[in-house]
């Protein structure tokens, strides 16, 4: 599947402190963060990402507090001034807009979901939902009738004339969203959308997200520090590392092959079972013995060992849609379950 | 022979110092001449470097009472001009508090007194409020200062209206402008701690004791600091990921301030207004020095010619204007509260 780029980040440097552009240069040279605090005083957010996403995908923007996650996705809508880069919007420098076409842009192209929600708090959840439309100007009756639908859309029919403070914290982030898709945007920023829920709360809300985002293909930008949640969500996921990109990729292909320790150490404690798909690990071609049946190549390899009930003399046939691609030994399988430093440094103990 | 002359000799200024005392007498030297004692200062050892006493020994150093005076000059002579922009832009105030006295006095006891209930229900939204407000207003009407109070009570009204029409853009401009901020803060300290009489003074130079501005403008700047102050910290106090909501949907400064900042601020607002009415109330007793109808008339018979009764009687008045105005302006606040809830 090919998507078009629809956003694209190319060469973004953020540096906070009092005269950015006069330290700028010794950054491009090559200082690294902490000598640039110690020597000049000024805070490296981001250096050098380049980053493309892709229209209809969700891109999920990984990182640990302080990696500069938050910052980068403020810099998506110009919440943040970059200190040197472009970022490029359907073709358009937004950099370049100027504060009536900013608005205007912010208006149109952009919703953004909050890790606090950031709702009105004297507002009604109604008027909340129809606050991008508002802004836009559009007909009290029209907006209201567009808040409604999204309000019933996100499961809080019923809910329209309450204020925020009366709803719990998943309901307010249901409105949040609800807030987001009623702008009829086509990207839509999350920050942390769901890190202040509770767990099964938020597993609601990757759900919820995930099958609105079957219907909806809005070019997602997502930004987590919890791992299962990037990995279950990303189409693409960026790794931050005190504003560096460490590695980018499809989910799958970084779980499989980490670029670096850091990002190893990040894998070690996934439930590999649950994420890996068989499309990652199975050989293509149809070469197969003992076919014991099929599989979809988005299945998770749980599935697979609840299928073959822990037998590992059997293989599968991986199909498609229906059209076999290939087929999965189940050796295979259970040493993919094994993450790949493990098995390099174990392997000489065990022998 | 005064202490400090040979130091002025061994500087060599005697020259430039002049000779003789030739400027007029310090008030120490009065009293020291009107009790028979020359020699006053030899007592006192050392006597502090002051101007008066420098001044004995070189009279081109000015004495103390010339920077008095001279400031005194300095008013005097920028008066004039002073006058010309003050006048005519103070005189709607003058117009504003005549009028609404003339007002409120016109129209009959039993017009206005339900008209107050109402207003009292309409914005506290309490029945107790409201039968409280009643019984203090008719409390004021058995006694006969009923007059008295609703003079006290318009002058409030007009200054306060005044003062949030005033205050709450000044407060706006403070909270977005931090430059604004540091030079307003020690301003409205300046205002806030001044003594309520010294604003009298300037005032009654500039305009004549008669017209009606010069208590109105001394109640304004006296109240207006809660206001201006309780704006500015109710915005600041706007939660900034809200702030961030409104920027990250496309709103522009007017839609963000109408739409959000101010009514978020309200509270505060609010509890400045409060604080406003309190004050100007406090304020209002001493502008009856200057010709301010209504209870402070009453206080100050009573000082002035010590009745016991008729001061007290009319403190009473005044406390109950304060309660009244609290309760009505707390009980409106605690409704703001209640809808704006942010938990």
């Amino acid at each position: 599947m090919t998507r078009k780029t629809q956003l694209s980040i190319r060469g973004l440097y953020k540096i906070f402190g009092a005269r950015p552009q006069t330290v700028l240069p010794h950054v491009l040279a090559g200082m690294g963060k902490a000598e640039l605090l110690q020597k000049h005083g000024h805070v490296l957010g981001l250096q050098n990402i380049n980053v493309d996403m892709k229209a209809g995908e969700i891109t999920v923007v990984m990182g640990l507090s302080g990696s500069g996650k938050s910052t980068l996705i403020r810099h998506v809508n110009r919440l943040i001034e970059p200190t040197a880069g472009e970022i490029e919007i359907d073709g358009q420098n937004i950099l370049t807009l100027s504060a009536a076409e900013l608005l205007r842009f912010r208006q149109t192209k952009m919703s953004m979901v909050f890790q606090k929600f950031a709702l009105f708090p004297h507002r009604t959840v109604l008027q909340n939902a129809a606050m991008a439309l508002e802004v836009r100007g559009e007909s009290t009756s029209e907006r209201e009738a567009e808040a409604v639908k999204w309000l019933d859309r996100v499961g809080l029919a019923g809910f329209e004339g309450h204020y925020p403070h009366q709803l719990s914290g998943g309901m307010q982030q249901r409105v949040g969203i609800a807030r987001a898709l009623a702008s009829n945007s086509d990207i839509m920023l999350m920050d942390e959308a769901f890190s202040a829920l509770d767990p099964l709360i938020r597993t609601d809300m990757q759900n919820l997200l995930l099958e609105l985002q079957t219907e909806l293909h809005k070019t997602i930008v997502f930004i987590t520090h919890d791992l299962d949640e990037a990995l279950k969500l990303a189409d693409h996921l960026v790794i931050l590392k005190d504003g560096a990109v460490v590695q980018q990729g499809e989910p799958q292909e970084i779980l499989l092959n980490p670029a670096d320790p850091y990002i190893e150490d990040f894998v070690g404690d996934i439930n590999r079972a649950r994420v890996l798909r068989v499309r990652s690990i199975m050989h293509p071609g149809e070469d197969g013995d003992h076919i014991a049946g099929e599989v979809d190549q988005n299945a998770t390899l749980e599935s697979v060992i609840e299928l073959s009930g822990g037998d590992t003399q059997k293989n599968y046939r991986v199909c498609a849609e229906g059209v076999p691609v290939g087929f999965l030994d189940m050796k295979e399988l259970v040493k993919a379950l094994v993450p790949a430093h493990a098995n390099a440094s174990r392997s000489g103990d065990i022998r | 022979m005064a202490f400090y002359d040979k130091i002025f000799d061994v500087l060599g200024l005697t020259t430039w110092c002049g000779e003789g005392n030739d400027g007029p007498m310090s008030m120490a030297q009065l009293l020291a001449k009107s009790r028979g004692d020359a020699n006053a200062e030899a007592n006192s050892g050392i006597p502090f470097p002051s101007l008066d006493n420098l001044h004995e020994s070189c009279s081109a150093i000015p004495q103390t009472r010339d920077m008095t005076s001279g400031l005194e000059d300095v008013f005097l002579s920028a008066k004039d001009a002073m006058k010309v922009v003050l006048d005519p832009v103070t005189q709607p105030l003058s117009w504003a508090l005549d009028g609404a006295l003339w007002a409120f006095l016109a129209v009959p006891w039993w017009v206005l007194l339900p008209a107050l209930f109402w207003l009292t229900w309409y914005v506290s939204r309490s029945v107790g409020v409201t039968i409280f407000v009643a019984c203090a207003f008719l409390f004021l009407g058995v006694i006969d200062h009923l007059d008295a109070a609703i003079q006290t009570l318009s002058i409030i009204f007009v200054c306060t209206g005044l003062c949030v029409i005033l205050g709450v853009p000044i407060g706006i401009l403070m909270a977005k402008s931090n430059t604004l901020q540091r030079v307003m803060l020690p301003l409205l300290d300046l205002l806030q701690t001044l003594p309520s009489f010294v604003y009298l003074i300037p005032l009654i130079f500039l305009f004549s004791v008669t017209e009606s501005k010069l208590y109105g403008i001394a109640i304004i700047v006296y109240a207006i600091v809660p206001v201006i102050r309780l704006t500015d910290l109710g915005i600041r106090l706007v939660d900034k990921d809200v702030i961030e909501a409104a920027n990250a949907y496309g709103m522009n400064a007017r839609q963000k301030l109408l739409g959000v900042e101010i009514p978020l601020a309200l509270p505060n607002i609010m509890a400045g207004v409060n604080q406003t009415i309190m004050m100007s109330l406090a304020m209002v007793v001493i502008a009856s020095l200057v010709s301010a109808p209504g209870l402070g008339v009453l206080v100050l018979r009573g000082i002035r010619n010590l009745e016991l009764g008729v001061g007290l009687i009319a403190g009473l008045g005044i406390v109950l204007l304060a309660v009244v105005l609290d309760r009505t302006t707390k009980a409106a606040l605690a409704r703001i509260n209640v809808t704006h809830e942010n938990g």
